[in-house]
């Protein structure tokens, strides 16, 4: 594996390999010094031309925590408002001797031009509303912390999946790993030919929600055109947002889901996001651990070239 | 080495740590993954056989701590589960030693666990070319090799069989 | 000016294949038979031999953006690909919204003497959409053709307006067929690809909407009505409707679109970013078929040069378009083979009447002007290198099968075996 772009095209052993890699970086996480020298001397640049804060940190923790250095790229002051060009810009960050790239890019697709480019690996975190591999992995590391495996599992992604690079990198990725995948949302906020996808698809929450092991939440995408669908947003937590009523209809073991950052009140209630079966923040500290084993298994040890 | 061989070398070493350390207390064994762990579980049971107190054991995988990431072969990473260590003495159990680059990656990854009181080092085999200034406390046999030459240890709980194998040619 | 023979091939005639070789003297053929001799003998070894390639549109980028193509490059290129005409877009800097543009245009054309530029005028001045460009001086400067290519006329009102002119004196209103609105902010075709990779993207109604409503125009106006680059299989049912019905429409549809459909785009590779988009394989059998039955009249390479580091970019952030002129007979021979009477149709009649040239198109004749191109269809080769100042192109790397032997403009060898020639002083 030279780069780590997309779940669509990563092998079950794969993806497996990498969760195993991830529960001895969580074991590492929990240690009084949650520092190994696995990756001393190398530079990790986190290119974010996208703004974040969550996912930015976490990349920022993960390679510290493999005793890397970091170099941050933010867009707002950069040469970028001078006229330089992506490709430009990504060889004179090579060249100042980074050893991996990490980027985030509002157009679908930056992230394979750039590892066409660049001399090192490249790990996507966001392409417009492409992909967010590293966004499945930690989902699917704290589905298995939960329940044991993916396979057989009922997972429900709920929302604006259309417009979701979270939605598409966890529907393949879970199905890969051999969850059994419903996408819930208004017919304009389902995938187009979502016939073609890996996952059945309904618009009725309420139908499948006592059968969910899993009710994975999404955000409403409302800078990606997902708010102009519905006339209000209490319209959409009425049909699809976790109420207090929905989380009492799910079964006692099935647990609830969400990429961050919440909308509290609109795709969940306060309550529902505090509850202990509620794993959100379980997310978010899986999170470092899995982008340690991806940073890991990209930049320690032998390239195929 | 046969199964016999190996079986014999281990008790010997049991006896040994109890004979150095006065006892079994304050000591845990570490094992080296990957063999190292079934090899110090074993020491455990032949040490609870002889002083008939259950020895704290622990595995350590040490390849976040390799200084040779880049020219070695991806290997998996093992899991690294080791008690309480601080003030104790720490005997690191691995089976086959070599360049001394292995412990020298395992005392990094004790000092990030804790801070023991001592810490010694018990090998199955010891194949000798030392490229570091480390030594065992404790060997099974000593197996003088060509550089060229490959020492594999088998043991039953991962291979199947007890024995050690040289091979020629090449790592 | 010496003659030219064109020695052993299948001449392309309204009886079919006739063996034979052809000679030009001073711009004119002048001699069909077997056993020709001359002053420069191009022996073709049984390839067609037939009316040199019209291509309706192109971008020559000159005026203004001449870092991409300028006349001259784009004029080595359209020879090198059996070209002996091109119709040059309008969408320079400045638009070919007047006369004097245009005639700099032709003229510039003349003087690097490869092929004929034929300057398309704009519908609307500067293209915006707003106003209609000056028609009357730029057919006073010998424009026929009017598009506001790069936009479609998405203005009824305007639209009509240009028809209603244009019918009186029997111009060509030829359409961009997106609209804006459905169009949005879309890259790519809208479909199972457009889904997984969660990119903005273009129905196939968006094309389908503006010539069905332009269709309603031509009707009321009487105006010859072409569309440009088809893309869908609804817009191919659309113009099969509108001819049967006796309505003057013409359509046009490029190599790309025959060769790649929306897969192509799978990995985000901005040479496969095109306006229209490439779209199903499903829209792709029906302009095969389209082309192949005669509803689609002509190929047309829409050769949109762009430079390197203008095409480096994400996908979405690309300029559309590709080079192509230099291998647009080759990819349709590859990819949509014809029988020669219609590839010849197909590539130098049809454009050639659509553009109201008289010059070119015309049958291997004694007497006709010596626009002539020679083409092996049975040739397999792999092109490397590009006359063209740009490189955005698929086709660089790409087994094709069909090569132009000899092209023949005016009398004059300009292209040898896919090459051009540099023409002596």
């Amino acid at each position: 594996m030279n780069h780590f772009l997309s779940t669509e095209d990563v092998s079950r052993q794969d993806l497996t390999d990498l969760l195993d890699d991830a529960d001895s970086f969580v074991e590492v996480l929990a240690r009084p010094i949650p520092k190994v020298p696995a990756l001393r001397g190398k530079t990790v640049a986190t290119m974010f031309f996208e703004p974040s804060t969550r996912t930015k940190l976490s990349f920022e923790k993960a390679a510290k925590a493999l005793s890397a250095d970091t170099m941050s790229f933010s867009p707002g002051t950069s040469a970028l408002k001078k006229g330089e060009s992506l490709k430009d810009t990504v060889l004179t960050v090579q060249a100042m001797g980074t050893d991996a790239m990490v980027v985030r890019h509002q157009a679908t697709g930056a992230p394979w031009r750039i590892a066409e480019w660049v001399d090192q690996p490249v790990l996507n975190a966001g392409d417009g509303a492409h992909q967010h591999p590293t966004q499945a992995l930690l989902d699917a590391l704290t589905i298995r912390q939960r329940f044991g495996t993916l396979d057989g599992v009922r997972i429900g992604i709920v929302g604006d999946i259309r417009h979701s690079r979270v939605a598409r990198s966890d529907v393949f990725a879970f199905s890969t790993l051999g969850a059994e995948v419903t996408m819930v949302g208004p017919r304009t906020l389902l995938p187009i030919a979502a016939e073609d996808w890996p996952a059945s698809a309904t618009e009725d929450l309420d139908h499948v929600i006592s059968e969910l092991d899993v009710v994975y939440l999404l955000r409403v995408q409302a800078e990606r055109g997902g708010a102009s669908v519905f006339p209000s947003l209490s319209e959409y937590t009425k049909r699809f947002g976790m109420t207090r009523e929905r989380f009492a209809r799910l079964k006692p073991d099935s647990v609830v889901l969400h990429p961050g950052p919440m909308n509290r009140g609109v795709e969940i209630a306060a309550e529902v996001a505090d509850d202990e079966r509620s794993l959100i923040l379980k997310q978010v500290s899986n999170g470092v651990a899995v982008r340690m084993a991806v940073l890991f298994r990209l930049m320690g040890g032998e390239h195929s070239e | 080495m046969d199964p016999g061989d190996i079986d014999r070398a281990l008790t010997r070493i049991a006896h040994e740590i109890l004979e150095r350390n006065r006892g079994a207390e304050d000591v845990v064994l570490v094992g080296i993954h990957t063999r190292g762990a079934p090899l110090a579980k074993r020491l455990a049971a032949a040490i609870e056989t002889i002083e008939g107190e259950t020895m704290p054991t622990g595995i350590l995988d040490i390849g976040l701590y390799r200084d040779d990431l880049d020219t070695r072969p991806k290997t998996e990473l093992g899991r690294t589960a080791v008690p309480e260590i601080d003030g104790a003495t720490v005997v690191l159990v691995d089976d086959v030693l070599y360049t001394g680059r292995t412990i020298r990656a395992a005392l990094d990854a004790l000092a990030d666990l804790g801070r023991p009181a001592r810490v010694q080092l018990a090998a199955l085999v010891d194949r000798g070319h030392r490229e570091l200034p480390i030594r065992p406390d404790y060997v099974g046999k000593n197996l003088p090799t060509a550089p060229g030459e490959r020492v594999t240890v088998h043991v039953v709980e991962i291979d199947g069989h007890d024995g050690v194998v040289i091979e020629t040619g090449g790592t | 000016m010496s003659d030219v023979v064109l020695s052993g091939g299948e001449i392309v005639t309204p009886d079919g294949l006739v063996s034979g070789d052809v000679r030009i003297e001073s711009g004119v053929i002048t001699e069909i038979g077997p056993g020709l001799d001359g002053a420069a003998v191009i022996e073709c070894d049984g390839a067609w031999i037939g009316p040199g390639f019209v291509d309706l549109h192109t971008h020559l980028r000159e005026p203004g953006q001449e870092w991409k193509e300028d006349i001259a490059s784009g004029s080595a290129a359209a020879a090198a690909g059996g070209y002996t005409a091109v119709v040059a877009m309008p969408n320079t800097n400045p638009a070919t919204d007047a006369g004097h543009l245009a005639r700099f245009i032709a003229d510039r054309g003349r003087q690097v003497g490869l092929v004929d530029v034929v300057p398309a005028g704009a519908v609307s001045l500067g293209r915006q959409g707003e106003h209609l460009a000056h028609l009357d001086d730029l057919w006073d400067a010998g424009v026929r053709i009017f598009t506001d290519d790069g936009d479609a006329v998405a203005d009824a009102g305007l639209l009509r307006q240009a028809m209603d002119y244009l019918a009186a004196r029997g111009g060509t209103i030829a359409q961009h067929a997106v609209d804006p609105d459905l169009a949005g902010g879309g890259s790519m075709h809208e479909g199972a690809v457009s889904s997984r990779l969660g990119m903005f993207a273009i129905p196939p109604q968006a094309e389908d909407v503006v010539i069905a409503r332009d269709l309603q125009l031509a009707k009321l106006t009487g105006a010859r009505y072409h569309v440009q680059h088809l893309s869908t299989a609804g817009a191919v049912e659309m113009i099969a409707a509108a001819k049967a019905s006796g309505l003057a429409v013409t359509a046009e549809v490029t190599p790309h679109h025959l060769a790649f459909d929306d897969g192509a785009v799978a990995g985000t590779d901005p040479v496969f970013k095109m306006m229209p988009p490439l779209r199903s394989s499903d829209d792709r059998v029906a302009l095969r078929n389209g082309l192949a039955d005669g509803t689609i009249d002509a190929i047309a390479t829409d050769h949109a040069p762009h430079a390197a580091h203008e095409k480096d970019v994400p996908f979405e952030d690309a300029p559309n378009g590709i080079t192509g002129l230099e291998w647009a007979a080759a990819v349709v021979n590859t990819v949509a083979p014809l029988d020669a009477a219609s590839f010849y149709a197909r590539m130098s009649v049809a454009p050639a009447r659509i553009a109201g040239l008289a010059d070119h198109g015309r049958p291997v004749a004694v007497g006709n002007p010596g626009h002539l191109t020679v083409f092996d269809a049975a040739k397999q080769w792999v092109p490397e290198r590009t006359a063209s100042l740009s490189s955005n192109t698929p086709y660089l790397g790409m087994t094709l099968t069909g090569r132009v032997v000899a092209t023949v403009f005016a009398g004059t060898i300009t292209a040898r075996d896919g090459a051009p020639v540099a023409l002596s002083a």
